[in-house]
C-alpha cells in the first residue's frame, strides 16, 4: 500500500508562472534567425510532447472505448477505434451485477472507516509535530518516514495471522485497520505542513479577543486547515479503494471481495470470452476515481510540498 | 523531562499567551496516541513477530498449538542454499534497477520536456500523465492485458499490420519469461512517470533563472547547463525520487501476481514479493525471506536514506 505514499518534494500545480520562458530570452547572441530556429525547436518539441501525451492516454482511452463496443466488434481482426454504434449493454451486464454491489458495499465500508480513522489520529499527530516541540519530536518524525520504506509485501503475511487471532479476517474492521496503520505516516506527513502553515499568530489574536485556546482553534485554525484535511482525505480514499495486495491476503472468502478483487475476479471469469465487460467494470471503478483525482490534485501536490518544508 | 514549548515562543517560556503547564506537555503525547498505537499494532507489531517467526520453526505441530522451537538460522540458511531463491533475487534486483533507471530516465526526460514547450502542449502532456497516474493500479492491470491480448489485442494488430511485422499476430506476450518481464516493465514505467515526472517538474522549476543566465553569459552551452547546474541543483528531489523508485519496484507484487494468473508460468518469473507469497503456508520460510527482501531494500537504499537523514533538517 505504500505505494502511493511518498514522502516526497512533489509535483507541481499545473501551471505555475514562474521561469519557463526564460531560458529562450536570454540568448547571449540573440540573431533574428536564432529566434526563429529556437521557436521552430520549441514547436517541434511541442508536437513530440502532444504524441507522447497520446501515447501515455491510449490505454486509458482503450478501456473507454472498448467499453462501449458489443463482442463481434472487440473480436475481430481488425479493431474499432471509435466506438461508433457502441452500446451500452456492457455497462447494463455490470450494473445488474450483484456481486458487483456486494464488492461496492464492502469496498464504501472499508473506505469510510479508513478515511474517518486516518483523519482524525493524522490531524492529531500533525497538531503535535507541527505545533509543540517536545522530547521524541524528531525520532516521531523518523519513524514516519522510515516506516513508509518498509515493504509491505513482506509483512503481509504476519498481519494476516494478527488479523486472524482477532477474528478479523474477512472483515471490512481487518482490513481497515491495516489500511489505515498503512495510510497514516503519510497523512501525518502531509497535513504536518498545512498546520504549520497557518501562522500561530492568528490563534493568538483571537486568545487576545477573549477566545479560549480550544475556541480559538476551532473557530480560527481549523476551518484554515479544511484544504488540507481535504487532500489527505482523497489520498486516504485513493489508497483504500484501489488496494489489492493486503486485500488478497485479507480477504479470501470471494463474498467478501473489494472491487479491485471483484474486478480480478470479472477478469479470470470473462478472459478471452468478453473483454467489453470487463472493460466496462474496469471504467465504473476507475472513472470515478481519475475525475476525483484530477480535480483535487492540485490541492493534494499542494500537500506533498507543504509536508516537505519545514515545519 | 520532557521541554515543552510551543514552535513559536522560545525555550525561556516567556509568552505570556501560552504560559507553560505541565497539563500540556502530557497532552502533546496524548495527541500522538492514536496514530502511534495504530501504527505500532498493525505494522510494528507484524514486523517484529515476523523477525522472530523466522528463526523458529513452523510446522504442523505448532498449527495445533504445540509452541514453536527455536532453530537458530535454519531458516535462512535452507532459503540461502537453494540456487532458485538466488535465481530469484537476482531477478528482483535487475527488475528492480532497470525499471527504476528505465522510469527515471523517461521521467526526468518528460519533466524537462514540460519546461521546453508552450503552455497548451504541456497541459495536454500533464493531464495525460495525470490520468495514467489516477487510474487504480488494477483497473490498469486490466487494460494492459487486454492490449497485449495475443488473439485480439491492439498492440498485436498494430505490430501485425502498421509495422508490418506478421508473425506477432496471436503472439503471446507473456508465455516467455524475458516478453514477461517486458511487458511487466512496459506497465510499471507507465504507471510511475507520471510522479517522477511531476516531481522533477516541481524541481525544475524552482532553478532560479539568475544562475541560468549568469552560466549563459559565461559561455556555458545548453548541455553544459543541463549537467553542470540544473542536475546538481534538483539533486535532492531527483535523490528521493529515485530512492522511491527503488523501493517500489524491489517490492513490486501486484502487477507480477495478476500477469501470473493471466497464465504465465509461475516459476519462471517470480520475483521477492510473489515468492513470499507462494510460501504463504510456511510462517517461518516467508518470514525470513521478507527479512532479507527487507534487507536487501536496505542494503540498496542505505546510502541514499542516510544521505538523506543528513541533508533533511527535520
Amino acid at each position: 500500500m505504500s505505494a502511493v505514499a511518498t514522502p516526497a518534494p512533489a509535483p507541481a500545480p499545473q501551471d505555475t508562472p514562474v521561469p519557463v520562458a526564460v531560458r529562450r530570452r536570454a540568448r547571449v547572441k540573440t540573431t533574428e534567425s536564432g529566434r526563429a530556429q529556437s521557436r521552430r525547436s520549441r514547436r517541434v518539441l511541442g508536437i513530440v510532447a502532444v504524441v507522447l501525451a497520446i501515447l501515455w492516454v491510449f490505454p486509458i482511452y482503450w478501456m473507454i472505448n472498448s467499453s462501449f463496443l458489443p463482442l463481434n466488434k472487440l473480436q475481430t481482426t481488425r479493431p474499432t477505434f471509435l466506438p461508433i454504434g457502441g452500446t451500452i449493454s456492457n455497462f447494463r451486464q455490470v450494473w445488474n451485477d450483484q456481486t458487483f454491489w456486494d464488492a461496492m458495499k464492502i469496498s464504501l465500508i472499508v473506505v469510510v472507516i479508513v478515511l474517518v480513522a486516518a483523519l482524525i489520529f493524522a490531524f492529531l499527530a500533525a497538531l503535535a509535530v507541527s505545533r509543540f516541540r517536545f522530547r521524541g519530536r524528531k525520532a516521531f518524525i523518523l519513524t514516519i518516514l522510515v516506516v513508509q520504506m518498509i515493504p509491505a509485501e513482506g509483512l503481509f503475511i504476519s498481519q494476516y495471522r494478527m488479523l486472524d487471532g482477532w477474528n478479523l479476517v474477512n472483515t471490512a474492521m481487518g482490513l481497515a485497520i491495516v489500511y489505515t496503520a498503512a495510510i497514516l505516516p503519510f497523512t501525518i506527513w502531509m497535513l504536518r505542513g498545512f498546520v504549520a502553515g497557518v501562522p500561530i499568530e492568528l490563534e493568538e489574536a483571537g486568545m487576545v479577543d477573549g477566545l479560549s485556546r480550544t475556541a480559538a482553534f476551532f473557530r480560527i485554525t481549523f476551518p484554515l486547515l479544511a484544504p488540507g484535511l481535504v487532500a489527505a482525505g482523497v489520498y486516504a480514499f485513493l489508497q483504500a479503494w484501489n488496494e489489492y495486495t493486503l486485500a488478497l491476503v485479507v480477504m479470501t472468502d470471494p463474498t467478501k471481495h473489494t472491487l479491485p478483487l471483484w474486478l480480478q475476479g470479472l477478469v479470470e471469469s470473462n478472459r478471452a470470452t468478453d473483454w467489453g465487460v470487463v472493460m466496462a467494470g474496469s471504467a465504473l471503478i476507475a472513472v470515478p476515481v481519475i475525475a476525483f483525482f484530477l480535480i483535487v490534485q492540485n490541492k493534494m501536490t499542494a500537500g506533498l510540498v507543504a509536508g516537505a518544508v519545514k515545519g | 523531562m520532557a521541554v515543552t514549548a510551543l514552535v513559536v515562543e522560545q525555550d525561556d517560556g516567556t509568552s505570556p499567551v501560552f504560559p507553560r503547564r505541565r497539563r500540556r506537555r502530557l497532552g502533546v503525547y496524548g495527541l500522538l496516541v492514536p496514530a502511534s498505537v495504530l501504527i505500532g499494532i498493525a505494522l510494528g507489531y507484524p514486523l517484529i513477530r515476523q523477525f522472530i517467526t523466522s528463526f523458529q520453526e513452523f510446522g504442523l505441530k505448532q498449527q495445533f498449538g504445540a509452541p514453536p522451537e527455536w532453530v537458530g538460522l535454519k531458516n535462512y540458511q535452507e532459503l540461502l542454499s537453494d540456487p532458485y531463491v538466488w535465481t530469484v533475487i537476482g531477478r528482483s534486483i535487475a527488475f528492480c534497477l532497470v525499471n527504476a533507471a528505465v522510469t527515471m530516465i523517461i521521467g526526468i526526460a518528460f519533466a524537462v520536456l514540460m519546461q521546453r514547450i508552450g503552455r497548451g502542449a504541456r497541459v495536454t502532456l500533464q493531464v495525460s500523465l495525470l490520468l495514467a497516474w489516477g487510474t487504480p493500479v488494477l483497473a490498469s492491470m486490466t487494460v494492459w492485458q487486454w492490449l497485449f491480448d495475443s488473439q485480439y489485442g491492439v498492440i498485436n494488430w498494430v505490430l501485425a499490420n502498421v509495422f508490418g511485422m506478421e508473425d506477432m499476430a496471436g503472439h503471446s506476450w507473456i508465455i516467455e519469461p524475458l516478453s514477461f518481464y517486458f511487458v511487466a516493465t512496459v506497465i510499471v514505467v507507465w504507471m510511475s512517470v507520471p510522479f517522477v515526472a511531476f516531481s522533477v517538474y516541481a524541481g525544475l522549476l524552482q532553478v532560479p533563472e539568475e544562475t541560468m543566465e549568469a552560466a549563459q553569459l559565461d559561455g556555458a552551452s545548453q548541455r553544459q547547463r543541463f549537467w553542470n547546474i540544473t542536475i546538481p541543483m534538483i539533486r535532492p528531489v531527483l535523490s528521493i525520487v529515485m530512492l522511491l523508485q527503488v523501493i517500489w519496484d524491489l517490492k513490486v507484487f501486484t502487477q507480477i501476481y495478476v500477469l501470473q494468473r493471466a497464465g504465465a508460468p509461475t516459476h519462471e518469473t517470480n520475483l521477492l514479493g510473489t515468492l513470499i507469497y507462494s510460501y504463504a503456508g510456511e510462517f517461518s520460510k516467508a518470514g525470513a525471506l521478507a527479512t532479507i527482501m527487507l534487507v536487501i531494500t536496505l542494503a540498496l537504499t542505505g546510502f541514499y536514506i542516510r544521505q538523506m537523514l543528513k541533508e533533511d533538517e527535520l
